[in-house]
């Protein structure tokens, strides 16, 4: 079985293979339209399904966003002719930064809402696929991700009013799917918070309360939170990088409980759950404040295998000198190889690494330009 | 009028390599409706040029005669004739 790494940067789509995750062949940039301009994309969204080699991209391009499907393990590409999701333009404008209250409704604007850019594509059962957009809001495809209806229901959430436009903008980048109930999905928004349905998308309700903040004057809002990542273990307890600590939910409505504790920082972006071993989780932390670059400026993730309780460095084949690239909310994903799960990751340096499951990391791809996301899995 | 449209190399799959598009349009037709027509007949091509709210993407000049649109009426210039040319930025370090 070879292994493919898709890998999405600020310039393009870079495809990595190998039969045993140490020696790697890289191709790209991708020329996912005929003409080529996706070449020099940004790409901030990839998803592959292993069940049926699917790929999915999402492509910020000089003629807009769009989304590119690949049925060969990336060999060729096809993008619909129209376009896969566009905003209703009867909505009240949302603004995306701070010059005019941003995304608090602007019923007398003149501009409308349009789709900025695409941070998440999630594969569900069938032809599901869910997308993360930016403005803030999440759309659902039922045709494999040719078109996308959008979420009213979140859109119109009470909260929204708390949420406002990080430091990439306005959106929701993560899709938390539940491997048993199809009707079930956490969100997450930066900044915004926590969400969670349990009917489809027809109602949300915030989970987020008990994360706190330490930048501005409510440090234990119950919204509007700046959230990183989350991800989902394997017996369904919650983990979210937040912009301060990190935190475990095995019942979010209960509360979050902090387990930064012995990470060097509180602060970081990506963090993936073993798909297999409940409680084993990787995070990779970044220097808080003014410092946002990797601890003690040595690139390496970190592992707790008790859930948070203590973290070590996992760092085996990484350098060991100053390294000053961070791994960004989805530059980090493993494989799902049933056994022994492959784990990747990419910074914005543009150097990628895999690794068999708690073993050494080997060096995919260098130099590439900065590594917005990193998805794999095994591909025949 | 027919109105001949310049098509740029980075859209010209978009017109089967075309780098031209011959548009048959009112007497009186603007922008807009010049891009209304290219919508029906060639969708994917009219998305890469203005987004879902109608307006011009921001690295998508389109020249009528010797003047960019924005520098005109925008979406409301009349073509009166003259000769219309998409010229894309392609930008970034």
């Amino acid at each position: 079985m070879a292994y493919l790494v898709l890998i999405g940067t600020r310039k393009g789509l870079f495809t990595a293979t190998s039969d045993d995750r140490v020696h790697w062949s890289v191709d790209g940039p991708a020329k996912l339209d005929a003409d080529g301009f996706t070449a020099v994309a940004e790409i901030f969204a990839a998803a592959c399904d292993p069940a049926t080699g699917r790929i999915l991209v999402g492509a910020s391009t000089f003629f807009g966003p769009s989304i590119w499907r690949s049925d060969d393990h990336g060999n060729t590409w096809d993008e619909p002719v129209n376009a896969p999701m566009e905003f209703p333009q009867d909505l009240p404008y949302r603004p995306l930064d701070y010059s005019d209250t941003a995304g608090i409704d602007q019923p007398d604007a003149t501009d409308t809402n349009t789709v900025k850019k695409i941070w998440q594509l999630t594969f569900g059962p069938g032809d599901r696929v869910w997308a993360g957009v930016e403005p803030t809001s999440l759309w659902t495809s039922d045709d494999s991700g040719r078109t996308f209806t959008f979420n009213q229901a979140l859109w119109d959430h009470p909260q929204h009013t708390t949420w406002a436009s990080g430091g990439a903008g306005p959106a929701v980048h993560t899709i938390v799917t539940h491997p048993d109930d199809p009707d079930a999905l956490t969100i997450a928004i930066s900044s915004g918070g926590i969400y969670q349905t349990h009917d489809d998308g027809r109602t949300w309700h915030g989970i987020t309360k008990g994360i706190t903040v330490d930048y501005g004057p409510d440090t234990t809002p119950e919204s509007g939170q700046c959230i990183h990542k989350v991800t989902r273990d394997a017996d369904g307890t919650l983990y979210a990088q937040s912009h301060g600590p990190a935190y475990r939910a095995t019942r979010p409505d209960g509360g979050w409980t902090d387990i930064s504790a012995t990470l060097p920082t509180k602060f970081g972006f990506a963090i993936v759950a073993h798909p297999t071993e409940p409680g084993n989780i990787t995070a990779w932390p970044v220097g808080e404040s003014m410092d946002r670059t990797p601890p003690d400026h040595r690139i390496a993730p970190w592992r707790t295998t008790d859930r948070g309780e203590t973290w070590t460095p996992w760092n085996d084949g990484l350098p060991d000198e100053d390294y000053y690239g961070t791994v960004m909310r989805d530059g980090a994903c493993t494989d799902h190889a049933p056994g022994n799960p492959g784990w990747y990751f990419g910074t914005r340096c543009g150097d990628v690494w895999a690794a068999d499951d708690g073993g050494t990391w080997h060096q995919v791809a260098a130099h590439l330009p900065d590594v917005l996301c990193v998805r794999a899995m095994e591909a025949p | 009028m027919t109105t001949d449209v310049k098509i740029p190399a980075a859209l010209a799959s978009e017109c089967d390599g075309a780098r031209h598009l011959t548009v048959d349009l009112d007497e009186h037709a603007t922008l807009a409706d010049l891009l209304d027509a290219i919508a029906r007949t060639h969708p994917r091509l009219a998305r890469r040029l203005r987004d879902e709210s109608g307006k011009l993407r921001r690295y998508v000049n389109i020249y009528i005669g010797d003047d960019e649109s924005r520098r005109l009426q925008g979406l409301d210039t009349p073509l009166d004739n003259r000769e219309i040319q998409i010229l894309p930025s392609i930008a970034g370090g």
